[in-house]
């Protein structure tokens, strides 16, 4: 474990979301705003749902391992789905103060857009998320040890930052499809969100088994990145558009 | 130490209430030459010694020399605004550790929690001492006390070639701890900036230098930064509702007290079981 690992792992981990934040966000102090909100709903979120896990183990035998174990699925299963809950809490309350921002700003309309807002909303939601979930093992990447000393594998590392790059971008692109739904009353799309939340963990549990895990996720990343792209009212023609680098009356928004 | 604090703010304002102005910036100056020479030069020593670098005095020398002049300059009398800042920012750390340093293991968190009541006391009482204070300098149409306060943006005044920048000069004991909305009614064009002040970084910077520094959990300091962060906000909105003078401390305080102790308590053993699976939730 050296700091090449370190910083190999921290750049896959957090680049993308770390550049996003430089290139849309870092400007504009609402969103930035709208941001560090989101990860605070996010945080909540596991709060709740740590209490009940904690509340569970304590409960319970700590020797019996299989009952742990499963006690620890069921607590992420129950997170995942309070992340939904809270993530559409938040919409909730993003939709109220944007009215009561278009109210007291010198515009005509509200400053910033429902679009922008998702997308906002859902990249920090996927910072939290990515940052909880691998800052303790990237601090102690740095630091002496051997990986998988007992049995375990050897690419504990770079797999852990792989999937945090497909969890922050994934809640980035739910966060998108999410709120467009909310948006449009199509009620289905949040049930398919939490579905497809409820997938990516249960695939999550067959590390180590790395392609049965990783590969499928980022499968599903590509297929949320199109449905959030078409979503947010991309379309053929704006990419056409971009490729030839043609202007054109009507952009995609996000 | 909580009577010191109060002890010395009660004196700052009876020094106020009489216009004893030189004592104040007497006292001012000397405390931030304190600030930006000894701790710096502590601070270095420590680093120093941690990473096990040999650097002999002449170099030192010239380092906290430069580094407490231009910081002389810039905090009590001209220079841009986010160098200002930027010292601003570098004594509330260095303060920040000192107090992390020396204080005991619990006194910090209940000096934490202690501090926060007395700002609501101070600033929303009618007879506290920081209210007192920013109502005597809102009576002399002064800018609030040449003190102890970081400003977002600088104010333009009627009839001057230049924006006028507040030069805030930084106090280690008595930081005012109140956000203030900077709003001057004698401007044409205001640029409406939002000043808070120094104490209210100093404890900010406490809070998780003590999540930090305790426990080495990255999961616990992060969610105190967060939570900080969300109590800043909601101030900056109360501050927007009501257009006066607000502690800044009581709820970031409050918010980064409760996520750090049920951080550390809940959320890190879950959060370690989890990364120990490979489940990501």
């Amino acid at each position: 474990m050296t700091a090449a690992v370190f910083f190999g792992c921290a750049f896959i981990a957090f680049g993308p979301a770390f550049s996003l934040f430089i290139f849309t966000i870092a400007k504009d102090p609402l969103r930035v705003i709208i941001l560090i909100a989101g990860a605070f709903f996010w945080l909540v979120s596991l709060l709740l749902s740590s209490l009940v896990w904690f509340i569970a183990t304590k409960a319970t035998n700590a020797q019996d391992l299989t009952l742990q174990k499963n006690l620890l699925i069921f607590g992420s299963i129950f997170s995942v789905i309070l992340q939904e809950v809270f993530r559409f809490g938040y919409y909730r309350l993003l939709r109220k103060a944007n009215e009561g921002l278009a109210a007291i700003s010198e515009e005509d309309g509200p400053p910033l857009s429902v679009r922008e807002m998702a997308y906002v909303a859902g990249l920090g939601f996927g910072i939290m998320s990515g940052a909880f979930s691998m800052i303790n093992t990237l601090s102690d990447s740095l630091g002496p040890g051997t990986v998988g000393m007992f049995g375990d594998s050897q690419y504990y590392f770079i797999t852990s930052a792989l999937m945090t790059l497909a969890l922050t971008m994934l809640h980035t692109f739910w966060g998108v499809v999410f709120f467009e739904g909310c948006e449009r009353k199509r009620w289905w799309v949040i049930a398919v969100v939490l579905c497809v939340h409820l997938m990516v963990f249960s695939l999550s549990l067959l590390n180590p088994f790395y392609v049965g895990s990783i590969l499928p996720v980022y499968a599903i990343m590509l297929l949320m990145a199109v449905w959030a792209f078409f979503s947010s009212g991309g379309s053929l023609h704006n990419i056409t558009l971009l490729w030839t680098c043609r202007k054109s009356n009507a952009e995609t928004s996000s | 130490m909580i009577s010191v604090i109060v002890v010395m703010t009660i004196f700052l304002v009876v020094l106020y209430k009489y216009r004893c102005y030189k004592f104040i910036h007497g006292w001012l100056i000397l405390s931030s030459l304190m600030m930006l020479f000894w701790f710096s030069f502590m601070y270095l020593g420590e680093v120093f010694k941690t990473y096990n670098l040999a650097m002999d005095y002449p170099t030192v020398a010239m380092i906290i020399w430069n580094f407490g002049v231009v910081g002389m300059i810039c905090i009590h009398w001209k220079g841009p605004l986010q160098l200002q800042q930027a010292y601003l920012i570098a004594i509330s750390a260095l303060m920040a550790l000192v107090f992390i340093k020396y204080l005991p293991e619990w006194s910090a968190w209940v000096i934490l929690g202690a501090i926060s009541v007395y700002d609501l006391v101070a600033v929303l009482c009618p007879k506290g001492p920081l209210r007192m204070l920013v109502e005597t300098a809102q009576e002399r149409n002064e800018p609030i006390f040449p003190a102890l306060i970081y400003s977002s943006a600088m104010i333009w005044m009627v009839g001057m070639a230049n924006p006028a920048r507040h030069a805030e000069p930084t106090n280690q004991d008595t930081g005012m701890f109140c956000l203030i909305s900077a709003y001057n009614p004698l401007a044409l064009t205001m640029l409406r900036g939002v000043k808070l002040g120094l104490g209210d970084f100093i404890f900010y910077s406490v809070l998780v230098g003590k999540a930090a520094a305790t426990g080495g959990d990255w999961n616990t300091t992060l969610a105190c930064f967060v939570a900080i962060l969300i109590g800043l906000c909601l101030t900056l909105l109360l501050l927007a509702i009501f257009k006066k003078a607000l502690p800044a401390l009581p709820i970031s305080i409050t918010f980064g007290l409760v996520f750090y102790f049920s951080t550390d308590n809940l959320v890190r053993p879950f959060m370690d079981n989890l990364a120990a699976h490979q489940f990501y939730i």
